[in-house]
C-alpha cells in the first residue's frame, strides 16, 4: 500500500467516523465539533485529488467560518434538541419506507441508465487539462469568463438576501434611547451642573 | 463577443441596475418617504423596459454560450410578466400606504423578482434557470413576510421559504442527474444527447426531478400544499402579485424546459404534465368549494388555472404552447382585475377577506359589482367571455392530440368550479346583506378592475393581437 492509499484509507476513515457521530452525538456542541472533523477529513481527500483549492475554501470558508458560527449559535440560541426530535418516533417508520422505497426504484433503473454518447468527453472538455493550468487558475477562468452571467446573477441573489435579511429584521423603534455623540459632545457644563449650597444639617 | 452578449441582455442589466440606483437612492434620500415615488419610478421602468422588449425585432438571438436565448418566445412572456408586475405594484400602492407596509424595499424586491422572472423564461442552461428560479423566488419569500406585525405573513413567508427550498432541492438533483447522463448542462446539448429520438433512462429520471420542482413554484397539484395558506397570510396586493407575473415566468420555463432540452421525450413527459393538470383541475375545484375566506378561494382557483394551462403543455405540440400562452395571459388580466377589488376590500380601514361580507353589495356600488361579476363568470368560463375562449383554446388542443379524456376532464371539473365563482356573484346581488363593506379605490385599481373587465368582453373581437403573438412565440419555441 503506498503512501497516497494509506492517506486516502485514513481521511476517508475521518470523514465517515465524523459523519456517523454528527449525527448521533446527543449534545449538539459534540455534533457540531464531529462536523468539523468531518469538513477536515474531506478537506485531505481534496488535497489527495490535486484539487487544492477546493481544499483550501473547505477549509477556511467551511471549518473556519461556517462551523464555528454555526458552533456560537448552537451554544447561544439554547434549542432543545429532545423536544425537536421528540415526534421523531411518530414519523420515522413512513421516513424510513419512503427512503426505501425510492432507493428500490432508483436501484431498480440503475442496471438499465445509459450514459449519453460523448457524455464523459463533454464533462471532461469544460475544464484544461490538469499538467498546463492549475486549478486555481482553471476555476478563476471559467468563473470571470465562461460563466460571468452566472456569477453576476449570483451576487444578485446574495443583494436580493442581504435585503431581505435587513427588511425582515431591522426594527425602528422610536422609544429607544440610543447614544448621540454629537449631543454628548455639545453639553454644557454651565447647563448641565448646578451648584448646591447645602446647609450642615438640613440636608437639601 | 461580450458586447454582443449584453446588448442581448439589456433589459435584464438596465432593470437591475435600476433597482440597485432605486435603493442606494432610498437609503440614502429618504427611506420610507420616498416609497410612494419609488413604486411609480419601478412602474415606469418596468412599461418602458416592456416596450423595449417587445419592438425588439423578429428573430431568435444567444448570449454566453447559449445559455441565455432571446427569441419570441422569451420576448412573449417578458412583456407579459412586466406589464403584470407594473400594474400590480401600482394597484397595490394604496392599499399597501393604508395598512402602513408601504417600504421602499418592496417596489425594489419586486423590480429584483422580476429580473428574475425574466432570466427564467430566456434560460438556455440548467444553471442558468437555477439562477433566474433562486432569484425570483428569494425577493417573494421575502415580500410574503413583509408584515412583520401579522402572526399568519410571517408564517406565510416561512411556510413559502421553506418549502421552495425542498422544491428547489428537488430541482437541482434532476438538474444534476440531467448533467450527469448528458455531460453538459446546456438545453442544447441536453436535446442532442437523444440517441435517435431515444432518450436515456437516467435523463428521464432527471427530467421527473425538474418537473417536480419547477410545477412546485406554479402550484399545480401535488405540490400544491404551501399556496392557500401563503395567498391568505401575505399582505393583499403581495398576493396579488403572487398571483400573476411569477406563475406565468414559471409556466414559460417549464415549456422552455420541456422543449428546448427535452423536446425528444415528448411523449415520455406528456403523461406526466397531463396527471399534473387533472389532479390539479379537480382539485382546484372541489377544494375550494368550502372556502368562506376569498384569498384562499383564489388560491384554489390559480391552482385549477395552472391545470388548464398545463393541459395545453401536455398536447406538446406547437397549438398547444401557443393556447398555453394565450391561456396564461387571460388568466393573468382576469386575475389582476379580481385582486383590484380583493385588495379594496375594507371595513372601518381594516382589511376584510371574508366572501359573506359582500352581502348584497351590488346595490352599494353597482360599477364595480357588475365588473367584478364580469371577471367572475370569466374565471368560470361562461361564453361570452375571454375566460370561455382561453379554456376552450386548450381543451381543444387536448382534442386534437389525443388526450379526449383529459379534455373531458377538463370540462367537468370546469362545471364543478363554476358554481363557486357563480356564489361569488350570487351573494354580490341576491345574497344576505353583510356587515357592510367599503372598497376605496385609488384611479389605478379602478382602471385595472374596470379595464378588466371589458377586456373580458371586448377581447371576444380579436384578442388584441394576443393571439398572433402566442402563435409566434409557440412558433419560436419549436422551430
Amino acid at each position: 500500500m503506498s503512501v497516497a492509499d494509506f492517506a486516502f484509507y485514513a481521511f476517508a476513515l475521518i470523514v465517515l467516523v465524523g459523519g456517523l457521530f454528527t449525527v448521533v452525538s446527543k449534545h449538539p456542541v459534540h455534533s457540531v465539533l464531529w462536523l468539523i472533523t468531518a469538513f477536515i477529513g474531506a478537506t485531505g481527500l481534496f488535497v489527495l485529488l490535486g484539487a487544492e483549492f477546493i481544499a483550501m475554501l473547505l477549509m477556511i470558508v467551511y471549518v473556519g467560518a461556517v462551523a464555528v458560527l454555526f458552533l456560537f449559535v448552537v451554544m447561544m440560541l439554547d434549542v432543545d434538541f429532545a423536544a425537536l426530535r421528540a415526534g421523531m418516533a411518530e414519523y420515522l417508520p413512513i421516513g424510513i419506507l419512503i427512503g426505501v422505497i425510492l432507493l428500490m426504484e432508483l436501484g431498480m433503473i440503475y442496471g438499465v441508465w445509459q450514459f449519453a454518447d460523448g457524455a464523459e468527453a463533454a464533462r471532461a472538455a469544460v475544464t484544461p487539462a490538469l499538467e498546463q493550468v492549475e486549478n486555481t487558475a482553471a476555476l478563476g477562468a471559467l468563473i470571470y469568463d465562461d460563466y460571468i452571467l452566472l456569477f453576476q446573477l449570483a451576487g444578485l441573489i446574495l443583494l436580493v438576501a442581504m435585503i431581505g435579511a435587513i427588511v425582515l429584521t431591522l426594527h425602528h423603534r422610536p422609544n429607544i434611547k440610543r447614544q448621540n455623540v454629537v449631543a454628548q459632545m455639545h453639553r454644557d457644563p454651565a447647563r448641565s451642573l448646578e451648584l448646591k449650597d447645602v446647609k450642615p444639617g438640613q440636608g437639601l | 463577443m461580450i458586447s454582443a452578449d449584453i446588448h442581448t441582455i439589456l433589459p435584464e442589466i438596465l432593470l437591475a441596475a435600476y433597482a440597485m440606483a432605486a435603493l442606494l437612492a432610498a437609503v440614502y434620500g429618504g427611506k420610507d418617504r420616498l416609497a410612494g415615488a419609488l413604486t411609480w419610478a419601478s412602474a415606469a421602468v418596468m412599461a418602458l423596459l416592456a416596450v423595449m422588449v417587445a419592438s425588439g425585432g423578429p428573430g431568435a438571438a444567444s448570449a454566453f454560450g447559449g445559455s441565455f436565448v432571446v427569441d419570441a418566445y422569451g420576448r412573449f412572456a417578458k412583456v407579459a410578466v412586466l406589464l403584470a408586475a407594473a400594474l400590480v405594484l401600482l394597484m397595490g400602492q394604496g392599499p399597501l400606504e393604508r395598512r402602513g407596509l408601504l417600504r421602499f424595499e418592496y417596489p425594489v424586491l419586486v423590480a429584483l423578482s422580476v429580473v428574475g422572472m425574466m432570466v427564467m423564461v430566456s434560460a438556455g442552461d440548467l444553471m442558468v434557470l437555477y439562477m433566474g428560479l433562486e432569484l425570483q423566488s428569494l425577493a417573494l419569500y421575502v415580500v410574503a413576510a413583509m408584515n412583520r406585525n401579522s402572526e399568519r405573513s410571517t408564517e406565510a413567508g416561512l411556510k413559502y421559504f421553506v418549502l421552495g427550498a425542498l422544491s428547489s432541492g428537488l430541482l437541482l438533483y434532476g438538474a444534476s442527474l440531467a448533467y450527469g447522463y448528458a455531460g453538459t448542462t446546456l438545453f442544447s446539448g441536453i436535446l442532442g444527447a437523444a440517441n435517435d429520438g431515444h432518450v436515456g433512462l437516467g435523463l428521464l429520471v432527471g427530467l421527473a426531478f425538474i418537473i417536480a420542482g419547477l410545477t412546485f413554484k406554479v402550484s399545480a397539484v401535488p405540490f400544491h400544499m404551501w399556496t392557500p395558506d401563503v395567498y391568505e397570510g401575505a399582505p393583499t396586493p403581495v398576493t396579488a402579485f403572487f398571483a400573476t407575473a411569477p406563475k406565468l415566468a414559471a409556466m414559460g420555463l417549464l415549456g422552455r424546459v420541456l422543449f428546448d432540452a427535452f423536446g425528444q421525450a415528448v411523449g415520455d413527459w406528456r403523461q406526466i404534465i397531463a396527471l399534473l393538470s387533472l389532479l390539479s383541475m379537480f382539485l382546484g375545484a372541489v377544494a375550494a368549494i368550502g372556502q368562506t375566506n376569498i384569498k384562499r378561494l383564489m388560491a384554489y382557483s390559480s391552482i385549477a388555472h395552472m391545470g388548464y394551462a398545463l393541459m395545453g403543455l401536455a398536447a406538446g405540440s406547437e397549438q398547444g404552447v401557443q393556447a398555453m400562452l394565450i391561456y396564461m395571459a387571460i388568466y393573468l388580466t382576469m386575475n389582476i382585475g379580481s385582486f383590484a377589488f380583493i385588495m379594496a376590500m375594507e371595513r372601518d380601514g381594516k382589511p376584510v377577506t371574508d366572501i359573506a361580507s359582500l352581502g348584497l353589495y351590488g346595490k352599494a356600488e353597482p360599477l364595480k359589482a357588475y365588473a367584478l361579476l364580469a371577471l367572475m363568470f370569466s374565471l368560470a368560463g361562461v361564453p361570452p367571455f375571454m375566460g370561455f375562449f382561453a379554456k376552450f383554446a386548450v381543451l381543444k388542443v387536448a382534442m386534437l392530440s389525443g388526450l379526449a379524456w383529459l379534455a373531458l376532464a377538463g370540462v367537468i371539473a370546469s362545471v364543478i368550479g363554476a358554481f363557486y365563482y357563480l356564489r361569488i356573484v350570487y351573494i354580490m346581488f341576491f345574497g344576505e346583506e353583510g356587515e357592510g363593506l367599503e372598497t376605496p379605490m385609488g384611479p389605478v385599481a379602478w382602471l385595472a378592475l374596470v379595464g378588466s373587465a371589458a377586456v373580458m368582453l371586448l377581447g371576444v373581437v380579436n384578442m388584441f393581437g394576443v393571439e398572433g403573438a402566442a402563435a409566434a412565440a409557440a412558433q419560436a419555441l419549436l422551430r
